[in-house]
This record gives C-alpha cells, sequence and structure tokens, in this order.
C-alpha cells in the first residue's frame, strides 16, 4: 500500500465569488515531508479541506495514486490511509484517552465490527505503546476533555499514530504551545514521519526551518514560490507579500 | 475495556426490575390483605414499564448518537397498530354486526373484503414481527435520506415532529382502513386468554416486564462495544468521526434503527394493556413528553432513561387525578428547570450526592 503520492493539479475553490484556491498545483512524493507556509487566507486550510474532503474543488484534479479524491467522502479518504490533525485539536472529551485512542486504531470501520469489537492482546500493546509515546500513560483512564492544550494535541497525533496513515497532514501543529511543548512535538512529528509522506501546514517559520525540507508558500491560493528555506526566504515575490511584512 | 464500571447502578436496576416484579403477585393477595394492590394499579405500572421501554430507544438515540428525535411516539404508535390489527382479527365473528372476518368499522363503512395490508395479521408471529419491522423501516427511510444529507440537530428534530404529525393525519383518515378517528378497541382475547382478566392483566405486565429487561441488556450491550464509543464521538464531533474513517451515516441509521424497532415493541405491549389505540397516539406532544421523560431522568445512562420514566408518569398520574389541567404547565416548567439546572438530569443529581 506506500506509495502513493498525492498530486493537484489545476485545483480552484470558489466560495460565494472569493477565490479560496486558484489554480493551486503541488505534488507530494511518497515519504516526502513538505512544509506549507503562507499568510492567513492564502489557501492552507481549504487546501487540507479538498484533500481529506471536506470541500469539494471547483475546479481541478485531486489524486492520490490511482484514487480520484473529489469523488469520495471524508471517510473513504480516511480509509485511503491519508490522516489529518487539525489546527484545534478534536479529540472525543465523554471518552477516556485510551478509548479516543482505540477508536483511531487501524481496525474495520463497520457497524457489525464494532459492535462485535474485543480488544486484542496486540492491539491494547500497540495503544500502550502509542500512549507511553505521547506521554500520557498515567492518565489513559482520564476523560480527554480534561486534558490540558498541549495534551490534547498529543492525543490527536497519538491518534494519528493508530491510524497509520500513508499521508499525513498536520494544521500547525505548534500553534498555542510553550517551547518546551513545542520541542517535544517536533521530537513526535519527526517519529511519526517516518516512511510516510508528510504535509504541515505552519506559521512559525523557526520550526519551519527545523524540519529541513522543502517548502511551498501560498499566497492567494496559489503557489507562489517552492524549494529549500533559503531559496524561498531569498525570493522577492516571497520577501514582498509574506516574510519581508 | 470497561474503565468506568458502576457496580451499584447495575445492582439497583436489578432490586428495581425485582421489586416490580413483585407487583402482580401482590395482585393476587386477597382484597382484605394489607399489602394487596389493585388492578388499576396493575395496569398503571404496566403502562409505565411501556414508557419505560420507549424512553430506553430515545436514550441510546439521543443520549449516546445526539440524534434528537420529536417523533418517536409515531414508532410507538405503529407498533402498537400492528398489535392493534392482531387483536382486531382476533376478535372475529364476536363483533357486533358477527362478521366472521372483517372488524366492525369495515363493515360500517361499507368494506367488500379485507384490504391487502390486513392480511396476516391474524397470525401473532407475524403481527409481532411487522410491530418491529414497520417502525424499523420507516425510520430508517427517514434516517437514510436525513443522515445523508447530514441533516443533523433541530432540523432533523423538525422533521421527525412532521413526520408523526402527517402520520397522525393520515390515521386519522377513514379511508386509510385503520378505523380513523376511533382506532381500534373492544378487543376480546390475546394469544387465547381474555383481556381485561386478571391473568391476563399479570401476563401483559410480565410480557412488558421481561420485554424491559431484554431491552435493557440489549441497550447495554450497544452503548458499551465500540459502536457505542462511535455514537458518543459521533454525539460530540461528528466531522472528527469521519476523518477518522467511520461512515457517520451507517452508524447512525443503525441507532436509529434499533431506537424505532424498540419503540414498536413497547408500542405493541402497551395497547393490549390500555385496550385502545387511536391517532391520538401519533400526537407531537407525546413524543416530546417521551423526550422530557429522558431529560429528566438523566440522558446518555441507561438507568437515567428508566428513572425519568417512572418519576415523570408517576407525578402526571398522581397530578392528573386531581388537577389534569395543570399538567402541561408541570411538565414544560419540569422541562425548563432540567434544562437550567439539572443538565444531567435525576442521574446527575444521585451521583453527585453520592460524591
Amino acid at each position: 500500500m506506500k506509495g502513493n503520492s498525492l498530486y493537484l493539479d489545476g485545483v480552484s475553490v470558489v466560495f460565494d465569488g472569493f477565490r479560496a484556491l486558484n489554480n493551486l498545483s503541488l505534488i507530494v512524493e511518497p515519504g516526502e515531508m513538505r512544509a506549507v507556509i503562507g499568510p492567513n487566507g492564502a489557501g492552507k486550510t481549504t487546501m487540507m479541506d479538498v484533500i481529506t474532503g471536506k470541500t469539494r474543488p471547483t475546479a481541478g484534479t485531486v489524486r492520490f495514486g490511482d484514487h480520484d479524491l473529489t469523488r469520495m467522502d471524508e471517510a473513504s479518504i480516511a480509509n485511503l490511509g491519508i490522516g489529518r490533525k487539525f489546527q484545534k485539536p478534536t479529540v472525543f472529551d465523554a471518552l477516556t484517552v485510551f478509548e479516543n485512542l482505540e477508536l483511531a486504531l487501524k481496525a474495520p470501520r463497520g457497524t457489525l465490527a464494532a459492535l462485535h469489537w474485543r480488544l486484542g492482546t496486540e492491539a491494547h500493546e500497540k495503544i500502550d505503546e502509542t500512549l507511553s509515546e505521547i506521554g500520557l500513560t498515567a492518565g489513559a483512564q482520564d476523560l480527554a476533555g480534561i486534558l490540558s492544550h498541549g495534551q490534547r494535541q498529543w492525543l490527536e497525533i497519538g491518534m494519528l499514530l493508530m491510524q497509520d496513515p500513508q499521508l499525513l497532514l498536520v494544521d500547525e501543529p505548534v500553534a498555542g504551545m510553550t517551547d518546551q511543548e513545542t520541542e517535544h512535538t517536533a521530537a513526535l512529528l519527526r517519529r511519526i514521519a517516518g516512511t510516510r509522506s508528510v504535509v504541515v501546514v505552519e506559521h512559525d517559520l523557526e520550526f519551519v526551518r527545523a524540519l529541513g525540507r522543502k517548502v511551498t508558500v501560498l499566497h492567494e491560493g496559489t503557489v507562489l514560490s517552492e524549494g529549500p528555506i533559503d531559496q524561498v526566504q531569498g525570493d522577492p515575490r516571497v520577501i514582498e507579500v509574506y516574510l519581508g511584512r | 475495556m470497561a474503565p468506568r464500571r458502576r457496580p451499584y447502578t447495575t445492582a439497583a436496576l436489578g432490586a428495581a426490575l425485582l421489586l416490580l416484579a413483585l407487583v402482580p403477585v401482590l395482585n393476587g393477595l386477597p382484597d382484605t390483605h394489607a399489602l394487596h394492590v389493585s388492578d388499576f394499579i396493575v395496569s398503571i405500572v404496566g403502562k409505565w414499564i411501556c414508557y419505560a421501554i420507549l424512553a430506553l430507544a430515545i436514550d441510546i438515540a439521543w443520549g449516546y448518537a445526539g440524534i434528537l428525535s420529536l417523533g418517536h411516539g409515531a414508532f410507538f404508535a405503529l407498533g402498537g397498530y400492528a398489535m392493534g390489527m392482531h387483536l382486531m382479527r382476533r376478535i372475529g365473528d364476536r363483533g357486533v354486526y358477527g362478521h366472521p372476518v372483517l372488524p366492525d368499522f369495515m363493515v360500517f363503512l361499507g368494506y367488500p373484503e379485507l384490504p391487502w395490508y390486513w392480511l396476516g395479521f391474524d397470525n401473532f408471529p407475524f403481527a409481532m414481527a411487522m410491530a418491529l419491522l414497520v417502525p424499523g423501516a420507516l425510520a430508517g427511510l427517514v434516517g437514510w435520506l436525513a443522515f445523508r444529507s447530514r441533516i443533523t440537530g433541530v432540523y432533523f428534530s423538525i422533521i421527525t415532529q412532521a413526520m408523526t404529525y402527517a402520520l397522525m393525519l393520515a390515521f386519522f383518515r377513514n379511508d386509510m382502513g385503520f378505523g380513523g378517528n376511533n382506532g381500534f378497541t373492544d378487543f376480546k382475547d390475546l394469544l387465547g386468554v381474555p383481556l381485561n382478566t386478571r391473568a391476563a392483566r399479570a401476563g401483559l405486565f410480565y410480557a412488558a416486564l421481561v420485554s424491559l429487561a431484554l431491552c435493557l441488556l440489549i441497550c447495554a450491550y450497544v452503548v458499551k462495544s465500540k459502536l457505542g464509543r462511535v455514537l458518543v464521538a459521533v454525539r460530540d464531533a461528528e466531522s472528527r468521526v469521519r476523518f477518522l474513517g467511520y461512515n457517520v451515516t451507517s452508524y447512525k441509521l443503525f441507532v436509529f434503527v434499533l431506537s424505532a424497532m424498540i419503540s414498536g415493541l413497547a408500542g405493541a405491549l402497551y395497547v393490549p394493556l390500555v385496550g385502545i389505540i387511536n391517532p391520538g397516539e401519533f400526537s407531537p406532544g407525546n413524543s416530546i413528553e417521551a423526550v422530557i421523560w429522558v431529560a429528566v431522568g438523566g440522558r446518555g445512562t441507561l438507568g437515567g432513561a428508566l428513572l425519568g420514566a417512572f418519576s415523570v408518569n408517576a407525578v402526571k398520574t398522581w397530578l392528573t387525578s386531581f388537577a389534569p389541567d395543570f399538567w402541561p404547565f408541570v411538565l414544560g416548567g419540569l422541562f425548563v428547570a432540567v434544562t437550567l439546572f439539572l443538565p444531567k438530569g435525576l442521574v446527575g443529581l444521585l451521583r453527585r450526592r453520592g460524591g
């Protein structure tokens, strides 16, 4: 299954006359980690919405390997192996940390499978492993609703680990975090990346620099510049619209 | 994996069901005995048991999956009508007009023969199956159309309210073949036992009680399974569940159809106990009242649904015996008070008291 590339070509999204994405084209190779930056309103989150099936593009092609993502719903896209981490961490407050991970664990998603689901030893070990990785072993039986902001972010990252996706979309993972939390998150993301493709949307340039990978700059819904961070930072157009301000 | 066990709740529920089982026994004591309970108490508590089954059904959809249906009375009434049709067929030639096949109202309205959709209802297992399948099929259709289009929250509530209202208007019509505004009554017997006897009342009471226990077990199995946890997740963050790869529509459909079938069962048990079914059972107010039971008891806990159904109906029976005009105000006030001061219902209050 590993080894699908993400391919966006000429994608436009128009909301009531506003072009959130304008002829956006982007290719993410299998195993590649890509940082996407851009000023507010550049279309970063809309791009993620299009890839994950939340928003239908007005025009253009979105493919993951052989699959046409524009014809699939969110659940089928998730089951293809595309995981998403939201800007605002969304975990299930009324369930325990353990149960949150259990729901995310890669397993048959049908109603009857869920009705008769029994947690096996292997699955239990996998969850325990993730719990220690995200530093929540002690709080495994706490309701997710009582977690701090940082812990919620890690739980959500843990849920992505359980999903075992091929392509991971991460929206502003360190927004609102302390320095220490940011460090922990960066380490977690590097660990997750492994052999997967990862697209990280981030405002924090230091964080992007630390990732040290190819950067795509979005502006007004289209790709303004693409390349290593130093090249991008030297691009006069980028300086004008984003970095220079 | 059930990290939050509540052994006391289970014990309390079991004890309550056992206590209820004593009611027909006490009814069998001689009238002069201090512990004797009247026939009236047996039928009224039997009715509350049927209401408790309906409350369970509403709770698994609303309390766990966040699907607030304001039309569950329709599923209850459809189950009741299926049972009513069976009871009408069992009257046979003992009706006022003495027709061997046609129920009285059909003779009166000049039906030449039994409409096709009445065929088979003389058979008890068939009628019981219909009491579950017809509400289930209706819920499947309405749910599929609504959930697929991602109609949620108050919009869904309004659709279900309209559904029960439309069914009420339809069942009021004489040419629907369901007895119009008179509905069905004057039942004679069920499974060979004459109704309106002490034995029949006890039998119906125990049938309802056993059904309640079974529904409780089924609902507990569902909500304690991973499916139950997916439903809670859907209730709290529906779109997030989709991004985990779950087909939310099929999960919601599953619980909504199950809930409708349990409601149908409740209605089928209710009709022989009260001896009548008419289109008034579809009235939107009934559905809203049933939702209030669950809110008062505490939604999202199975025990809460039962507690709410019994306590609100006990108050209703007591109050309407001397001031029936007051009831709508009390009911409305109760809903406002619970929403404002007791969002977790009586169960929340008990838990707080219990530490």
